[in-house]
């Protein structure tokens, strides 16, 4: 349930830059907020998210309450070798979520 | 109300205020309906941003519910251990122009049900699975999944004699002034459309792409949540979820929207 | 009883009194403006360093529907080669509770300095990103956004 949508190209040619997409279901409470009786709900926000290109760290976002429920990326990379991206978010709460893709560079 | 020796004969005083009672009555009854060629999409108002959101499913959150969506369609559950596959088969298929035709007339209702009842309806009568909760995930996931087959595709109201008179109690409940605020949805949607309310822009209130993304709830959400919304912006006690009150505005909606394009899911402010 | 309808003026006195309190709320107040806060925050990243004007595109909307959901994309002109390249990218806010947006660190590998993400602006404010390059010298650009308010009010 819930799992990020991640969006890679299919093949890249060695070289290319190409942009990555993600997209995870997280409510990224602020933690500036009340309810009805005055109490303050607690924040629970993504703190950081990362993306690894064949074990190799490329992306690496803090993020902040001020930061959109549902956090988007868009960002770019250097296509070097065929393998796998993985994608790690790290929050409150003990949270955690990965997620990978295979990306073909010919 | 502060005494005032009236100027005129007290008789056409007395024939004035029946006549602006009257014609207040009138126009609350029946609001003016917006031409046919007139009616544009809540889509057409966002900024280029929102747009590009909605239109890039690479990009859209609701993305995020359709995706799941798609794995609860596939998935066994219930006393009877079937899923909504076993069934329907590839809903790309088989649920295509489904929402488009959505409220419904159900013979086991006796009345118009909306997509998420008739979702619940399947659950209970084929799947032997509790029904799943309003504004839940899981149904607004298949509700999402469901709607997304339709997008593209005209609104088509079914033309099922049975629905009329909920079809009329639904146009009746969107010209009645209602709340604190004592308006009616006419007055903003019907006769106001366009013109700015505190700075916002008023929009028609078209269906066109529920369940939506709506940056205002940083959620999915249902028209009937939407319609709950508005209900109580005009300081108005909302009808609860699922009540014959919402459905039957949905159904009027729906009705009103004919011909209009589904967007689902769309992201709305 | 009186010749005018009742509601009518009963309808103006409202949308004028929802009007105007919308208005207080999202008028500037002093106690709530923070560019002190932004400003120390930008020390805290920066240091003692100077922050040049450039370089950097940092592209908001200018008028934001919602303020739960304000796209972001920055870039930074730069080779991103192994020896001259964008270390990371800070974006900060002036009125926000919290000064802090978002840190990307990239490196060479990125080949493109830009990303984009969606964030909030709680009122009509600025928004300044930061690129710290390999070099050390730190290059910046600022974007006003104003923020409307949904007209209705809702409570659930």
């Amino acid at each position: 349930m819930a799992r990020p949508l991640i969006n890679v190209p299919a093949k890249v040619k060695r070289g290319q830059v190409f942009e990555i997409k993600t997209l995870i279901s997280h409510i990224m409470e602020p933690g500036f907020r009340f309810t009805t009786t005055g109490d303050k709900i607690p924040r629970d926000i993504v703190t950081t998210f990362s993306c690894s290109y064949n074990g190799e760290e490329i992306f690496r976002a803090d993020l902040y309450p001020a930061i959109s429920a549902n956090p988007f990326f868009d960002f770019f990379t250097v296509a070097t070798e065929s393998g796998t991206l993985d994608f790690k978010w790290v929050g409150d709460n003990g949270f955690s979520e990965t997620a990978s893709a295979k990306i073909v560079v010919e | 109300m502060s005494r005032r020796t009236p100027r005129v004969p007290p008789i056409i005083s007395r024939v004035t205020t029946i006549v602006c009672l009257l014609f207040a009555i009138a126009s609350s009854v029946h609001g003016t309906d917006i031409p046919l060629d007139q009616r544009r999409s809540g889509y057409l108002d966002l900024g280029h941003d929102s747009k590009a959101m909605q239109d890039d499913d690479t990009i859209n959150p609701a993305a995020l519910w359709v995706q799941d969506g798609e794995a609860l369609w596939n998935q066994k559950t219930g006393a009877a251990s079937r899923a909504c596959a076993d069934c329907h088969q590839d809903a790309t298929i088989s649920m295509k122009g489904v929402a488009a035709r959505y409220p419904a007339f159900s013979v086991a209702r006796n009345g118009p049900i909306n997509l998420e009842q008739r979702i619940n309806l399947c659950r209970s009568e084929h799947q032997q699975a509790p029904p799943l909760a309003s504004e839940s995930r899981e149904l607004l996931a298949l509700s999402a999944y469901v709607g997304r087959q339709s997008r593209g595709m005209q609104i088509a109201p079914p033309d099922d004699s049975r629905l009329v008179p909920f079809v009329e109690a639904g146009r009746k409940l969107f010209n009645r002034r209602i709340g604190q605020i004592d308006m009616s949805c006419a007055q903003c949607h019907d006769d106001n459309w366009g013109k700015k309310l505190a700075g916002s822009l008023i929009p028609q209130a078209q269906p066109t792409g529920y369940p939506i993304y709506r940056l205002e709830w940083q959620s999915l959400g249902s028209l009937q949540r939407r319609l709950r919304n508005c209900m109580s912006g005009l300081r108005a006690e909302a009808y609860e979820y699922g009540a014959p009150e919402n459905v039957n505005l949905e159904l009027f909606l729906m009705w009103r929207a004919r011909g209009l394009r589904e967007e689902t899911p769309a992201v709305r402010p | 009883m009186g010749e005018t309808r009742p509601g009518a003026t009963r309808r103006a006195v409202m949308l004028g009194g929802l009007a105007g309190s919308l208005a207080a709320t999202i008028r500037l107040e002093p106690a709530l403006a923070t560019p002190e806060r932004m400003r120390a925050a930008i020390r805290n990243v920066v240091g003692e360093a100077s922050i040049r004007k450039g370089r950097v595109d940092l592209e908001v909307p200018p008028l934001v529907e919602n303020g739960n959901t304000v796209s972001l994309a920055v870039s930074v002109d730069s080779p991103m080669t192994a020896t001259d390249y964008v270390k990371a990218i800070h974006v900060f806010n002036e009125k926000n509770p919290q000064p802090n947006v978002i840190s990307v660190h990239l490196g060479p590998r990125a080949g493109r300095a830009k990303f984009s993400t969606r964030f909030r602006l709680a009122d009509s404010q600025i928004v300044t990103a930061i690129a710290e390059m390999s070099d050390g010298t730190f290059w910046s650009a600022s974007a006003d956004v104003i923020v409307t308010l949904a007209a209705c009010v809702e409570g659930i």
